[in-house]
């Protein structure tokens, strides 16, 4: 007994330096989410409106460039939704017969496919930061991994847009938000109330849109999660029956042992 | 396991095991064993499965083909699943050519078995002896003495319903699973 | 010998080919003493992590592209649209976490039951070897996701060798195969990752011969003396290495399952920047301890001796400290000369043991902030402890300390405990 506590004791301790690393800012509020936990799940309507609010609001500035047209049926879109839902989109056609990429210094264009990558708002990071004063809209699809809090952290920006306080030096074209480092983002606040009207007739409030668009963004960077957890919980059961029944064998076999 | 009884002289000589007690450890051992070969049979299933066709290859399982630009007499290829189709809107003429016979001794086949509509021909442009691309796609190429395609690697000749008639190969050309999604639109695979 | 066997197939290949008899002597009859604990369980544990990990790595390779442009995207296909990529990558990255958890309570156990010593030196600098090259391979492997953190973290550490003298930067050059970590950098960096788990199984055959030839240490420390004393590995630890095989899936899978990025850095979610440094570079969990000991070396400390800086820089001092406190545990069998193996024996010892335990843990944790204040302090007396328990304590007392009576024999310290 006094050896496994020792061993969890210094599993615990080693690992430690990798939880405690130094977390700067703002604590976040934390939010209730769906798909938190063991028995985490996707809400699908959620995910329906978070994609309404990306596709309208975000998307206009953010790339999600790990995500296919193809994956909006994982959301609860059918096959045919999703197909509508590319063809409005434009993607880049590829050299036509003539081997030209560009007509008139304009790119020729298709149709995407559900096979197609969500077609992202710029050619390319120099054509965003143009667009964009300077500033890079950082691509959105893994986005809940690529930061400290995940949705709590893209909620709380979201969120966190505010007066500066007063002697607060505000650079130019940039914005005060409670929760991004260093207080001063780039981006205004991209959420205004009712600039949407969802189609399950959620009202829009800035949180309202806030979560959905959090929830899907979480989609978008770990797709796997509901069968991740799905799984784990059979295979973890399965491995405890395991684990017991090869306790109770060395216990049998050790008996004689003296 | 082993086959040997050779621990005589140990601390714990394996022997006591078998006095008392001796059905409970059998069937302990055996479900244990079960257990372990069941989750060691699954653990590796997704090992192996990983080498299976994934989801962005499979999303690209099948080709959607506008054929409206096609006028008559004449002939696209296609990629489907990394292989060229050969799409060719047929003329009066070549349709009647076809439907004349069933095509050569090697593989007879009528050509409305070949076809859902006939002035489309959609088959699989490699060639059934050894997997050259025929020629007779292009205006200009050799079409061989049935009008059709012309593998230039051994000489099979390929009629206007894509029917092996002369040469080595085997069969005809393949016809790959498609439907119409539309009057001018199909979809392959 | 190949006769004991009853199957005439296994007889017909053992007459020719002894693999059955190597088998049997090896794990199956092979005398074990009977009092081993559950501490040694982590090596055979070690073993099947790293099969674990060559499997999973093998079946990676398969759907990795080792390319600038392609490397992060390529492993997000993974972990998107291979079936179970996801969770073989996420095997494979709490894999490599879990492999260090098993080597150091691995490496901790031969320290406190004195498991290197005669006649187990080489057993022991072949394990040392071992933990080397997990240390490279991580180090490569980290680097294959290009990520922020994969992509600085090649770089700080590849740039440690320019503290070479001369020809340092030069070698620094080599390693990249170009200006910077780049694609060649990259490249070779997969081939390496490829390999050296293959020079590891090696090494790991070698630790086994050397482990074979004298059998295993116990908490005793006392040397197996005859019959009495051993049990045949086959069932009594296959079946003891199996229950704690389990005990360790629940908790390697409960990782990968429930919470994979717990080990990880968010900023390595974020593909490879060559024009922005994330805000903290920090290195995986396992090297943290290192990188404290690594940044413990101030400026001005070398200045003040005013000698020293002509020779040597306070960067190249600390790149020296760092890889000397591996080097360094080379050595430990003939820096301790106790005649006692096991610390449950040496009880002045046994608090050393603890302390260095303690200190070890609290430079990883140096090693996870940033270098500061009373951190950096703190960091240096760590680093100063390190050294100072594997030259000067452990040799001391070799020499003054009062052991306790050593139990006969491994047999009649069961008995002893049974009897209480």
């Amino acid at each position: 007994m006094k050896t496994t506590l020792f061993a969890a004791l210094i599993a615990g301790a080693l690992a430690f330096p990798a939880v405690t690393n130094a977390s700067e800012g703002p604590k976040l509020p934390a939010q209730k989410w769906s798909f938190d936990g063991p028995t985490g799940h996707f809400d699908r309507a959620q995910m329906k409106r978070g994609w309404q609010v990306f596709k309208s609001v975000c998307a206009a500035c953010h790339s999600a460039h790990q995500l296919y047209y193809r994956n909006l049926v994982e959301l609860g879109f059918s096959e045919a939704e999703a197909k509508q839902i590319a063809a409005g989109d434009n993607v880049p056609a590829g050299p036509n017969e003539a081997g030209e990429t560009h007509v008139d210094g304009q790119p020729i264009m298709r149709p995407a496919q559900p096979s197609d990558k969500i077609a992202p708002p710029y050619a390319n990071p120099a054509a965003a930061r143009a667009a964009n004063n300077g500033a890079l809209p950082p691509d959105l699809s893994l986005i809940t991994k690529a930061r400290k809090g995940g949705a709590d952290y893209v909620h709380a920006i979201l969120t966190g847009y505010k007066e500066p306080p007063a002697g607060f030096q505000l650079q130019a074209g940039m914005n005060y938000n409670e929760y991004f480092a260093g207080h001063q983002i780039a981006m205004p606040a991209p959420l205004v109330e009712g600039a949407i009207t969802f189609e399950d007739g959620t009202n829009a409030t800035v949180d309202q849109m806030a979560k959905d668009v959090s929830a899907f963004l979480t989609w978008a960077a770990e797709p796997e999660l509901e069968e991740r957890k799905r799984m784990g919980i059979k295979i973890l059961a399965f491995l405890l029956v395991f684990t017991a029944l090869l306790f109770a064998l060395k216990r049998r076999i050790w008996s004689d042992v003296h | 396991m082993a086959d040997h009884t050779t621990t005589a002289g140990h601390g714990a000589p394996h022997g006591s095991h078998g006095d008392e007690g001796d059905s409970r450890r059998d069937f302990l051992v055996l479900s244990t064993l079960t257990v372990g070969a069941v989750g060691a049979g699954l653990a590796a299933w997704p090992f192996i499965d990983t080498m299976n066709p994934s989801k962005d290859v499979l999303a690209l399982a099948s080709t959607e083909v506008d054929l409206s630009p096609i006028s008559e007499g004449q002939s696209i290829t296609v990629i489907w699943r990394g292989k060229p189709v050969f799409i060719r809107k047929r003329t009066p003429g070549e349709i009647a050519e076809a439907k004349k016979s069933l095509g050569g001794d090697k593989d007879p086949q009528a050509d409305d078995k070949r076809t859902k509509k006939p002035e489309w021909l959609v088959v699989v442009g490699i060639c059934t002896h050894l997997g050259c691309i025929p020629l007779g796609q292009r205006t200009g190429d050799p079409k061989g003495d049935y009008n059709g395609w012309f593998c230039p690697c051994h000489g099979s000749m390929y009629d206007t319903s894509g029917r092996i008639r002369v040469g080595p190969a085997p069969r005809n050309l393949d016809v790959p699973p498609y439907e119409f999604t539309g009057d001018t639109a199909i979809r392959i695979g | 010998m190949s006769s004991e066997f009853k199957n005439p197939v296994i007889r017909w290949i053992d007459h020719r080919l002894p693999v059955f008899t190597m088998m049997e002597h090896s794990a199956v009859t092979y005398p074990t003493p009977k009092n081993l604990n559950y501490w040694w369980n982590f090596g055979s544990l070690a073993g099947i992590v790293l099969v674990v990990m060559i499997l999973s790595g093998i079946f990676l390779a398969m759907n990795y592209t080792p390319h600038t442009s392609l490397a992060f995207d390529s492993v997000e296909r993974i972990m998107r649209d291979v079936n179970y990529g996801w969770l073989l990558r996420y095997l494979h990255m709490n894999g490599a976490s879990m492999f260090f958890v098993v080597v150091y309570i691995h490496i901790f156990r031969g320290m406190y039951y004195g498991s290197y010593k005669d006649p187990r030196e080489l057993l022991w600098i072949i394990g040392v070897l071992i933990f080397l090259t997990m240390m490279a391979t991580a180090f490569v492997g980290y680097t294959l996701p290009w990520g922020q953190m994969s992509f600085w973290g090649a770089t700080v550490i590849t740039n440690l060798f320019s503290v070479v003298p001369i020809v340092g930067d030069y070698i620094v050059q080599w390693l990249w195969g170009g200006f910077s970590v780049d694609n060649p950098t990259l490249n070779r960096f997969f081939a390496l990752h490829y390999l050296l788990p293959f020079v590891i199984f090696a090494l790991v055959a070698l630790h086994l011969v050397a482990l074979h030839q004298h059998k295993s240490n116990n908490p005793t420390g006392v040397e197996i003396k005859g019959d009495r004393d051993t049990i045949p590995f086959h069932p009594y630890y296959t079946v003891k290495d199996a229950f704690g095989l389990g005990v360790f899936l629940l908790i390697y899978l409960g990782f990968t399952f429930f919470a994979p990025n717990f080990f990880g850095e968010p900023d390595n979610y974020v593909a490879a920047n060559p024009l922005v440094t994330p805000a903290h570079i920090v290195p995986e969990w396992y090297f943290l301890p290192f990188y404290a000991m690594l940044r413990s070396v101030p400026d001005n400390f070398i200045d003040a001796w005013g000698i020293l800086p002509i020779i040597i820089s306070a960067k190249a001092a600390g790149v020296c400290i760092m890889f000397g406190s591996i080097i360094l545990l080379m050595f430990l069998p003939w820096l301790d000369t106790s005649k006692v193996r096991s610390a449950n024996f040496r009880p002045v010892y046994k608090w050393a043991f603890w302390l260095f335990l303690f200190n070890y843990i609290l430079l990883g944790y140096i090693g996870g902030q940033p270098p500061e204040g009373a951190m950096l302090t703190i960091g240096r007396v760590s680093t100063f402890w390190y050294f100072f328990h594997l030259l000067v304590v452990v040799p001391f007392l070799g020499k003054y300390e009062r052991t306790l009576p050593l139990p006969e024999s491994i047999s009649a310290a069961v008995m002893a405990k049974e009897s209480k």
